[in-house]
């Protein structure tokens, strides 16, 4: 795994891309604020972020890198926050 | 084996003279084994101050009306009490102590991957726990609201509730550091030949929870910055007069608040898993059963938060979902009681203290297990919630499941820890008194709830009387049973006999080394070829 790292430089120019989407990103969370999504306005705002999240991990935290290992243990996490969330929005979208 | 590893000329973790004397020798010691004992004084210090809450409470109960306190004080009593055994010795309890003790000897290592991080870990929960029982004598007046900081009235009572939130925040990230340290040493440093199915199961156990205690814990602390932003700065959250929703608080509360009861119970598995097997004399019957059957407590763990809020005003589809997921949880958990009653089937009991505190563990986690399906059915909840039965399910859970199991371990491991045997006598004739009084405490507290005694309230009407008079009288034999186990240990670390390498032939590595263990537990690392249970 070490040599793995080591071996990988991203260019400067991948950084300065994700760099844009992300702050695009950030523009359009702000944005969408100002639209009535009704009860997909919190959907819309985690998918956002679950997106820029994904794209931190991979470019800027080396996951695309590394050994499939690492990158099955944070999709889990992942998986297990969706479902946490799925099941709370259970609540508020059948009261 | 024992008496080759007595004659180890290396000094013990005990004895070593490291760059510091004194009280700084141990306060700044990286040394796993050393910080496992800094948590189990600062524990000890905790549980006597909120054990004798909890007597008092007890003594208020005794008789209607006031007896010995007042309705605001039984409110912040009960709050100290719960804030005091959950944040900081419930949760951290067994991974802090036995996992920081034991773990690394367990798989081979000579410490956790991490000790700096280790000694910080003692460090932010030292701060944590001050800061919390700040709340009680700065500010406003205690805290008044329990342990779980309900909304809307933990953002309107005048009591001084930051500090406790904060402190409670802070706690979290010592128990955050614990669980990546416990992960890491578990994947990185397992002794050569230690596969994960040759792991011993209190290490699977503590791997299980570190798991939930890195992954849950965020969401805790989120939540109570939360209340801290909502109180300081008016932003609505949960107020409805702010436009929040007091639900979404009992949602993210118990997120990871009900997690948090399988970081407190995976341990005290575990360490049931450890004593059968070594005074049974037998192989651990089920081993894959019981490492799938805790991985599984700590998956489907997280989504039966829901069944603390049945009566919140939740909708019917949650009610449903969160009621079937808790069966669910229910089946690993017989699992692990079918393999350890399995494993005593036919066996060379060799029936010692330790071995005793486990039967009694089944016995209490029985009752407490059983006593949750009732609460895990819609129908019943509705009937029985915020009731004493709630209160006493949820102390045979965890004062029973954890409590004895944390007793079981020290009596277990207390050889190896401190070089000394206890009095066997003492220790069983404590244990005896406190089982006794346990079960007089809170065995009546099922029947009050059932007949409709409301949980936190320091007055009831007569009907109640001669129950509660029985359960006070518990409390009272309870505490008398800790105060002879307690004496008992604290008396032996002096005056005790000295301790072979392995007083009980237990197979696990821990008992390959010498009692008390050196600076860096073995003087090479070992090479594992054997199941850890390895008896036939």
């Amino acid at each position: 795994m070490e040599k793995d790292q080591h071996t990988h430089i991203v260019k400067y120019k991948t950084y300065v891309y994700v760099l844009i989407a992300l702050l695009f990103m950030t523009f359009v969370s702000v944005a969408v604020t100002e639209i009535d999504l009704g009860p997909y306005t919190v959907t819309m705002a985690l998918l956002l972020a679950s997106i820029k999240s994904v794209l931190v991990l991979l470019i800027f935290m080396h996951l695309k890198f590394d050994k499939k290992f690492y990158g099955i243990m944070v999709a889990s996490v992942f998986l297990l926050l969706a479902c946490v969330i799925v099941i709370t929005f259970m609540d508020y979208l059948y009261r | 084996m024992s008496e080759a590893v007595n004659q180890h000329t290396e000094v013990s973790y005990l004895e070593y003279k490291g760059r510091f004397k004194g009280l700084f020798a141990w306060i700044f010691s990286t040394d796993h084994k050393r910080i496992g004992l800094l948590y189990l004084y600062s524990m000890l210090v905790l549980f006597s101050v909120a054990a004798l809450l909890g007597l008092a409470m007890k003594i208020e109960l005794i008789a209607p009306g006031k007896t010995i306190m007042d309705a605001q004080t039984y409110n912040s009593f009960f709050t100290l009490h719960g804030i005091t055994m959950i944040f900081l010795i419930v949760v951290p309890g067994l991974p802090a102590v036995f996992g920081n003790f034991f773990l690394p000897i367990m798989i081979g290592a000579k410490d956790v991957a991490f000790p700096k991080l280790n000694l910080l870990s003692w460090w932010i929960y030292i701060i944590g726990a001050f800061i919390a029982l700040s709340a009680q004598f700065i500010g406003d007046g205690p805290p008044d609201t329990g342990w779980t900081f309900y909304a809307p009235y933990s953002f309107r009572t005048g009591t001084n509730m930051l500090p406790a939130v904060t402190g409670a925040f802070v706690l979290g990230f010592s128990s955050i550091a614990t669980g990546i340290n416990f992960i890491v040493t578990i994947h990185r440093m397992r002794a050569p030949g230690m596969t994960w199915m040759k792991m011993p199961l209190f290490p699977w156990a503590l791997y299980g929870t570190s798991w939930i205690q890195v992954l849950a814990t965020p969401i805790v602390g989120v939540t109570l910055l939360m209340i801290v932003l909502e109180r300081t700065m008016q932003i609505g959250f949960f107020d409805p007069a702010l436009g929040g929703d007091p639900i979404l608080y009992q949602h993210l509360f118990w997120i990871y608040s009900h997690p948090a009861v399988y970081i407190m119970i995976l341990p005290a598995m575990g360490v049931i898993s450890e004593i059968i097997p070594t005074f049974a004399r037998k192989t651990i019957f089920g081993y894959k059963a019981i490492v799938v059957s805790t991985l599984a407590i700590a998956f489907v763990g997280y989504f039966v938060w829901g069944h603390h809020m049945f009566t919140s005003g939740m909708s019917g589809t949650a009610l449903y979902t969160f009621s079937i997921l808790t069966f669910f949880v229910a089946i690993p958990s017989a699992i692990k009681i079918f393999n350890w009653v399995a494993t005593l089937h036919k066996a060379s009991i060799d029936i010692q203290t330790p071995f005793l505190w486990a039967l009694c563990f089944l016995f209490v986690f029985m009752v407490g297990g059983l006593s949750g399906m009732v609460l895990g059915a819609l129908s019943t909840n509705v009937h029985l919630h915020d009731t004493a039965f709630v209160v006493a399910h949820f102390h045979f859970i965890v004062f029973g499941g954890t409590g004895y199991a944390f007793f079981g371990a020290i009596h277990y491991w207390y050889p190896k820890m401190f070089g000394k045997m206890y009095d066997k006598s003492w220790a069983n004739i404590g244990l005896a008194i406190f089982f006794t009084g346990f079960n007089i405490l809170y065995l009546p507290m099922f029947y009050l709830g059932m007949t409709g005694m409301p949980r936190r309230y320091y007055d009831y009407v007569d009907e109640f009387h001669g129950p509660n008079i029985v359960s006070s009288l518990g409390a009272l034999l309870m505490i008398s049973g800790l105060i002879i186990i307690i004496t008992n240990l604290v008396r032996s670390a002096k005056h005790g006999e000295p301790a072979v390498a392995d007083p009980w032939k237990g197979k696990t590595l821990e008992w390959t080394v010498a009692s008390p263990p050196s600076l860096e537990n073995f003087e090479e690392i070992p090479t594992v070829t054997k199941h850890p249970y390895g008896y036939e």
